[in-house]
């Protein structure tokens, strides 16, 4: 039995008096992809959020790597961080400075290591990404796809063994994307990382994850295999793969109710 | 009577939001000051700062105190000349620039440059999860990003307030001398024999104060942007720049005030 990398316990988030997540419970194991997949605004985003230890829970814990995140100390949590990639949705480059100087932050502030070491770790990884030879720019030279990749040249730089993506094929044109889950693909078979991605894009969900969890309304309704979900029997999961709209529709004197009701915009 | 209860209530309501918006600001400066402890500071960033804060403000500050000299000079040739003390020139114009009109007038300006620009720059970092990939790269914000800052407008604000002293002086000696026709031994010597070390160094203690609230204030507006989700994005970082700039301005004159009663 391999025991879990992450495991997330009996999670309760809430913005306002909106319940965001409902008791979710997962397991994510070395070496995997795990998909978090979903429609706006099922919580998934929250949830990648909580795993990072970027907001703080109603209940429920989050075990990374032995450690639970939310109790840790700051010392345990700047170590475990460091054995951690993330991969934001719009790169969340530091604006102020180049691509380069960017990449290699991390290695700057968490290592001890000599600068021509690092300017090689930050060549080898730029190229990784096909990023070759744009180092000197700044972020707001960058198109949406390049920022992304500068993004994951930065997530991987420490040689992390744990890599989040938040939505990495949202925005991008097909042939970009399929090029991301591409080098997610390389990144988990060269490297031995264990990946989470985050996305509500169905081709990049079916060709990379080796497990999906998907989120409706802040529950976790299904937890498996591609195939295992490609044949859930839940209509919500098959509207979802499907691509069919809720075509749930109120009766008439409701819906004309609702109109008239003044707080209800 | 509702209406009464109401209005309580709503001022009981933004006083609790005021005092809890001052303990989140002075955990954030603690916060700050507190990460020169835990690690080396990039002098690199300090430096970057310190050119952005000062050299880059030099032009203005310069500009600035050469007119601002040359209207107390006017104002003060205008009044002394009816007493038949113009011989006093120089020692009004250099007194009120070093004292009070220098450091305020050069806090001012930096609010609008500085201040504002901060502001805007970390709010659009809150927006652009700048600072969640911070957190994430185990690296500490208020070290890397706020410290530097802090530190640059610690140095800049009083070497800036020094020259704008100096030139403002020389703009009261261009009206008095060049243009009013005063002695120019006289203005000089008034200069000289008027001004303490102590009235220097009450001048430089105000420019310091000032400098922490230039910063600290704009920096506070800009990281706790994402916390009323109604003030993010471009109108929210818009807002937010407008609120640092004007509640910097108000905190900076309320401490001259309090610096200037001390001093006395």
């Amino acid at each position: 039995m391999v025991k879990p990398i992450i495991t997330v316990e009996h999670l309760f988030a809430q913005y306002g008096d909106t319940q965001v997540l409902k008791d979710v419970n997962l397991e994510v194991n070395p070496g995997e992809i795990l998909v978090v997949m979903g429609g706006s605004g099922s919580g998934k985003s929250t949830l990648l959020n909580h795993m990072l230890g970027l907001k703080t829970p109603v209940s429920g814990t989050i075990m990374i790597d032995g450690v639970n995140i939310f109790t840790a100390k700051s010392k345990q949590l700047r170590h475990l961080r460091q054995k951690m990639g993330v991969a934001f949705q719009g790169g969340a480059l530091l604006s102020s400075l180049t691509v380069a100087d960017n990449v290699r932050l991390p290695l700057e502030q968490n290592t001890s290591l000599d600068t021509q070491t690092i300017d090689i770790m930050v060549r080898m990884k730029l190229e990784l990404m096909n990023m070759a030879g744009t180092g000197h720019m700044m972020p707001s030279e960058l198109s949406g796809g390049m920022l992304k990749r500068a993004g994951l040249a930065r997530a991987v730089i420490m040689d992390p063994k744990l890599l989040f993506f938040d939505e990495p094929s949202a925005g991008l044109d097909p042939t970009t994307a399929v090029e991301l889950d591409e080098l997610i693909l390389t990144l988990r078979d060269a490297m031995n990382m264990t990946i989470v991605v985050v996305t509500h894009e169905l081709e990049s969900v079916f060709k990379i994850a080796d497990r999906v969890v998907v989120l409706f309304n802040g529950e976790v309704v299904a937890n498996g295999t591609v195939d295992e979900i490609k044949n859930s029997p839940d209509e919500r999961i098959q509207n979802m793969i499907n691509r069919q709209p809720n075509t749930y529709r109120d009766d008439g004197e409701v819906y004309f109710n609702r109109l008239l009701d003044k707080d209800n915009i | 009577m509702t209406a009464l209860f109401n209005a309580i209530s709503n001022l009981g309501a933004a006083t609790r939001k005021n005092i809890d918006s001052l303990g989140l600001a002075t955990m954030f400066l603690l916060r700050i000051v507190s990460s020169l402890f835990t690690g080396l500071v990039s002098f690199k960033q300090v430096l970057k700062q310190i050119y952005f804060i000062g050299n880059r403000s030099l032009i203005v500050i310069i500009v600035a105190a050469l007119f601002t000299g040359m209207v107390v000079a006017l104002q003060f040739y205008d009044t002394l000349v009816r007493f038949g003390s113009v011989d006093l020139l120089g020692s009004a114009v250099a007194l009120s620039l070093i004292k009070e009109l220098g450091p305020v007038m050069t806090a001012l300006m930096l609010i609008a440059r500085v201040g504002s620009a901060t502001c805007s720059e970390i709010g659009i970092m809150r927006n652009e999860q700048q600072f969640d990939a911070l957190d994430c790269m185990a690296i500490n914000s208020y070290r890397y990003v706020m410290l530097p800052r802090l530190l640059a407008a610690l140095i800049c604000v009083p070497i800036l307030t020094a020259v704008f002293d100096l030139v403002g002086i020389s703009g009261g000696y261009i009206v008095g001398v060049h243009i009013q026709g005063e002695n120019p031994g006289a203005y000089i010597q008034g200069v000289l024999d008027t001004i303490s070390f102590k009235d220097v160094l009450v001048g430089q203690i105000k420019s310091l104060v000032f400098g922490l609230f230039i910063m600290w204030i704009p920096l506070y507006y800009g990281f706790y942007l994402h916390l009323n989700q109604k003030n993010m994005g471009a109108e929210g970082v818009s807002n937010g720049t407008t609120q640092a700039v004007v509640m910097s301005a108000i905190i900076m004159l309320f401490s001259d005030y309090i610096v200037s009663s001390l001093a006395l």
